[in-house]
């Protein structure tokens, strides 16, 4: 089995506990850091790793901390974004219910490089058995000495606080989770400023994906040469791919960047269910174009997913087979969409509406043969228009089936209503 | 209206943050565990601890999906609807659900025992269909699961 970096303890009993997390080596980075390593040489690690976000658009994470002003009058925090709500990603989750002291560890490391005395985990309102764990977690660690005042007897001191989000899906934006994380509706903010530079409660502040931190501990344990040895040249370490729909082994495997989408579906979630073919599917969760039987030779590493069309995004993979109809998978993501939209531009709010109204009727048989340039009319208006990402994650599904499975709207069209049965 | 451990509890959050403000999310979750949603009184009540107006306290309110503006059943039922859960049959569920219930979506049952809603990705697509009832993850779903689950529900 290839080596595993943030799920290395998941599958030991009872690896919520402290206990059993020293057991295994947890801590130590921590305390070597704290006893050998300059803040700004750890950032120069995280640098050299070539660690990249993992919550979605791949940012180099020690360049992100190198924003950060090292003096600053405000103080600076650290969010960790654990809003996981990203349909088709299921990896954060994982980590916290299962190894939040992995997670803890990766806040106290990323927080020293920095220069943090405040960190919050931005947990969706959903995960209340997360976030439970999290507050055992920060209790022991506080006990042991891992957090709070003089850590390990260095001048370092930290406070972490879970911070429980409550069903809106935007809040993942970085500027809405601080927005929300402030008491406010989870509208985003425009940039700049960046929160680099102001941020929350106006302060210097990182936003860092759970996964990302849950690497850190590793890359300042055994260096930043062995992690950049796994992975692609561009694309290092391991990712978290989340595999759902229509597979025989549905789950999270843990794998180094760059395994192909044939691997991962055939041999590690064990195929397509029933020996049936597969159809589509969708790479990095569902705000990024779908792809089809093709693609299935793409490395799953950022580079190779843009240059077949795609973005390798939080690395949650939907697979549909070939009884799946595409207007319909398209409605159904048009309606998240709509849903989440926070209603703060008016192209999103409007043409998320929209969009599902026009693929309602084209599903359930009154579609116009003109809808399709209707469509993609509403596409190109939200394109580019909107103040954060989710208006263009929003027109993806519609324009990305459109554009792979045209003849399947027409059918839908001219037949006067969705070929496939349910 | 917040219990004596509650309102200890609300006195702890205050600490975690450098603007009173910053607690509104908390505060409202824990009025919600008390009261069971968040009423026209727990808006005014919420707005006077934290020095906020009651028009600013809805407008967030009203932003997030979890706070509920109504008397809710004992049990909510929130049914995900997303991609991956209804590539594996969540629709049928739901179906099977409200069949059993003999509500539909939106409604709660004549005892008050019951609510059925649906909602969006849990982040759980992994043993999908998966449902929550108040705060726990139902995964891997089918008909005689349900059964099961409502089952010994009824009987608490």
């Amino acid at each position: 089995m290839a080596e595993r970096i943030v799920f290395k303890n998941v599958d030991v009993p009872n690896s919520q506990a402290l206990e059993i997390y020293r057991s295994r080596g947890g801590y130590r980075a921590l305390e070597k850091a704290l006893k050998e390593i300059k803040p700004d040489d750890l950032i120069e690690i995280v640098k050299r790793s070539g660690l990249r976000g993992r919550g979605g658009a791949g940012f180099p994470t020690g360049l992100k901390w190198s924003f950060v002003p090292k003096e600053s009058k405000l103080a600076k925090y650290l969010c960790c974004n654990a809003d996981e709500s990203e349909p088709g990603t299921f990896k954060d989750r994982v980590i916290i219910e299962k190894d939040p002291h992995l997670l803890l560890e990766g806040i106290a490391l990323t927080c020293y490089a920095i220069g943090i005395h405040t960190a919050y985990i931005y947990i969706r309102g959903e995960m209340i058995y997360g976030a439970r764990v999290l507050e055992q977690a920060i209790a022991e660690a506080r006990a042991a000495g891992f957090l709070g005042k003089n850590i390990l007897d260095s001048d370092f001191h930290l406070d972490v606080h879970v911070h429980r989000g409550a069903g809106a899906y935007i809040c993942g934006e970085e500027t809405a989770l601080m927005e929300s994380l402030e008491g406010k509706r989870g509208e985003p903010r425009v940039k700049p400023p960046f929160p680099a530079t102001q941020g929350l409660f106006g302060g210097p502040t990182v936003i860092n994906n759970v996964e990302t931190l849950a690497n850190i501990p590793d890359i300042i344990w055994k260096g930043p040469e062995w992690f950049a040895a796994i992975g692609t040249e561009k694309s290092t370490g391991t990712r978290v791919f989340g595999v759902s729909g229509h597979v025989n082994r549905p789950g999270t495997y843990e794998l180094p960047m760059g395994v192909t989408a044939r691997e991962l579906i055939y041999e590690h979630a064990g195929g397509i269910r029933g020996g049936r073919q597969l159809k589509a599917f969708i790479p990095g969760g569902s705000s990024v174009p779908f792809l089809t039987e093709k693609h299935l030779d793409v490395k799953l590493d950022f580079e190779s997913v843009a240059q077949a069309g795609s973005l390798l995004g939080s690395a949650g993979i939907i697979v549909m087979d070939d009884t799946t109809c595409m207007v319909w998978a398209a409605l159904n993501l048009c309606h998240f969409y709509e849903h989440e939209s926070c209603g703060q531009c008016t192209p999103c709010r409007e043409g998320t509406r929209w969009m599902s109204v026009v693929l309602e009727r084209i599903e359930h048989g009154k579609g116009r043969q003109e809808d399709l340039d209707l469509l993609l009319d509403v596409c190109n208006n939200i394109r580019g228009q909107t103040l954060c990402p989710f208006g263009d994650a929003a027109l993806t599904p519609v324009e990305s089936t459109i554009m792979l499975f045209r003849a399947e709207y027409e059918a839908h069209i001219q037949g006067k209503g969705c070929p496939f049965s349910r | 209206m917040l219990s004596q451990a509650a309102m200890e509890k609300f006195q702890q959050l205050l600490e975690h943050y450098p603007d009173k403000r910053a607690a509104l999310l908390p505060t409202l979750h824990l009025v919600q565990s008390e009261v069971g949603y968040v009423s026209k009184e727990a808006i005014d009540y919420v707005a006077g601890l934290l020095s906020l107006t009651p028009t600013y306290v809805h407008s967030v309110a009203s932003f997030y999906t979890m706070f509920y503006k109504e008397k809710m059943g004992k049990y909510v039922i929130q049914v995900c609807r997303t991609l991956p859960c209804a590539l594996c049959g969540s629709q049928k569920i739901l179906e099977y659900l409200q069949g059993k219930l003999g509500i539909e979506v939106g409604e709660t049952t004549p005892d008050g025992t019951f609510s059925l809603v649906t909602v969006e990705c849990l982040a759980s697509c992994g043993t999908a269909p998966v449902i929550q009832i108040n705060d726990d993850y139902y995964e891997g779903l089918n008909p005689e699961k349900v059964d099961r689950i409502l089952e010994e529900l009824s009987r608490k």
